[in-house]
């Protein structure tokens, strides 16, 4: 079966200058995602996680490899994707319903039936902020919500066009622990009953251990994919999975992984972002 | 007691009058000559004695200020939206800008005097000249510091540049297209009755120098007084616009 996700030695340099002195701030990409399929990337700030992100979206083209994306080349923005970053930035003067539904005025088929249809939407869009249980704040104001509620409309907007890739960016590096872990559920949850793909990209490996089906380990400058660790806890997840014995090592794993590339590079090289 | 909060909302109030007691204090206390600095009560007499002649003149500086900002509204508008959508247009014309903002105002009233000849055309144009940029600057302040991750959010689902300015970009310099207002109209008045008193026969400008000329300092005093309260008035005006519009920018201390 052809795979959802292919990079096939991705490199890119930001730019000409850089791409000429042989900068590149991801080196050698080769990765292969299922359908379905919930994959994390962890690795230390400046690794080149963000440029990832901007690739597999085709808001970056690759200096050098290809990148294939459901079964076709990224040439251009992948409409098919949705995103949502450690910000929620929502817009203040949209109540969250408003917001959510601010793709649909965008991205095609929604657009051009936006104003027949802007009924049906709206009670998606309601109904989609109901299952990450934001009832009864839909026509509040962003500003009016906690910051996990925020992150949570933030992660509905990004999916109210029923995309088929999810990517996520840190989205829940400034929240508090316990929001954190109520918003990892949210995630597993809606993840399992549409079976979209899921890029998460996080510094958090509990978080990673938890939530994907296969952890990519970057390194830095160059930012490579260093380990690939398929975690094989059964699914579904309960939070208590992660004070199991087998769960700890995991996470225990990976963080050598890190820390003997933390070692290796504090002989000194320039962060590359 | 009165509570601190309508202390805080009488406090202008309060202040007003203190300054006006103290100033007619000291006028009668030296027995400072009205032909020098009238005392407030000399100027009330006078805003009453010649309330007709006051009216008729701060008419004029009210409806040519009011020609003059709306100009300044749709130039500033545009040229705002120009350079803060694109970046080489902002490198490009941003400079010039801020060059042109530094000369003095009052020196290009002679060259106006010389292409519109005395009246209204100096005036409104240079009301117009004085009070654009500030709303200029602040629409493309407001459309130049969107978030990239948001830019990005919309891209990727094959936002033109348009898409991006007109549901976040315009929306989004709203509150400061708002706040500029309230200070280009303060601007406005201040560059037509600085026109109005040497290039026009009409308008407090005129008053003011006219009044000055023949030691009527009382109304010369009173004139000022009348621009500042429509000013004041105006600004006032604005602020409430600004509230009613884009409350959402304005929270205080009821958001997070």
């Amino acid at each position: 079966m052809a795979h959802f996700v292919d990079f096939r030695g991705v490199w890119l340099a930001y730019n000409d200058e850089l791409l000429a002195q042989g900068h590149y701030a991801v080196e050698d990409i080769h990765l292969q995602v299922k359908e379905g399929e919930f994959i994390a990337i962890v690795g230390p700030s400046g690794c080149g996680k963000s440029t990832f992100m901007k690739l597999a979206t085709g808001l970056k083209r690759p200096s050098r490899g290809t990148i294939e994306i459901a079964g076709r080349e990224v040439d251009g923005p992948l409409k098919i994707t949705g995103m949502a970053f450690q910000a929620p930035s929502l817009l203040p003067w949209r109540t969250t319903v408003a917001n959510v539904m601010l793709p649909l005025e965008i991205v095609e088929p929604y657009r051009s039936t936006f104003k027949q249809k802007k009924a049906e939407y709206e009670a998606k869009a309601r109904k989609l902020l109901q299952s990450v249980g934001l009832g009864g704040y839909e026509d509040k104001f962003p500003w009016q919500l906690s910051g996990g509620m925020q992150q949570r409309a933030s992660i509905c907007r990004a999916l109210i066009h029923e995309p088929k890739m999810l990517l996520l960016d840190e989205p829940f590096g400034a929240l508090d622990a316990f929001t954190r872990e109520e918003l990892w559920c949210t995630l597993r949850d809606l993840q399992a009953t549409q079976k979209f793909n899921v890029i998460l990209v996080t510094h958090d490996l509990r978080e990673s251990v938890f939530l994907a089906d296969t952890v990519y380990v970057m390194s830095k400058s160059p930012g490579r994919f260093v380990v690939k660790r398929e975690i094989d806890l059964p699914r579904p997840r309960d939070l208590e999975v992660t004070y199991t014995p087998e769960f700890t090592d995991i996470v225990h794993e990976l963080r050598g992984h890190i820390g003997a590339m933390r070692k290796a590079a504090a002989s000194g090289s320039e962060v590359a972002q | 007691m009165m509570s601190r909060k309508s202390l805080e909302q009488a406090s202008p109030w309060i202040l007003l009058v203190l300054v006006l007691l103290v100033w007619e204090l000291l006028c009668r206390a030296f027995n400072v000559s009205e032909f020098v600095f009238p005392s407030p009560s000399k100027i009330a007499l006078a805003l009453q004695d010649q309330a007709g002649l006051i009216a008729g003149h701060a008419w004029r500086t009210f409806w040519v200020t009011m020609a003059g900002f709306g100009l300044s509204i749709v130039v500033g508008v545009l040229l705002g939206f120009l350079i803060g959508s694109s970046r080489l247009a902002y490198t490009a014309v941003y400079p010039l800008m801020t060059g042109f903002n530094a000369l003095p105002k009052a020196a290009f009233v002679p060259i106006l005097v010389v292409w519109f000849g005395i009246g209204v055309g100096p005036a409104v144009i240079t009301a117009f000249l004085i009070s654009f940029f500030p709303i200029m600057v602040n629409i493309a302040t407001g459309l130049a510091t969107l978030e990239p991750e948001l830019e990005d959010v919309l891209r990727v689902l094959g936002a033109k540049r348009w898409d991006v300015l007109t549901k976040v970009g315009l929306p989004r310099s709203l509150p400061y297209f708002y706040g500029s207002l309230k200070v280009a109209i303060t601007l406005a008045f201040v560059g037509t009755t600085v026109s109005e008193m040497t290039a026009a026969n009409e308008g407090i400008g005129y008053l003011l120098i006219s009044a000055g000329s023949s030691m009527q300092m009382g109304l010369a005093f009173a004139g000022l007084v009348v621009v500042g309260a429509m000013a004041m008035a105006m600004y006032e005006f604005f602020s409430i616009v600004e509230r009613r519009t884009t409350g959402w920018a304005h929270r205080g201390s009821q958001g997070h």
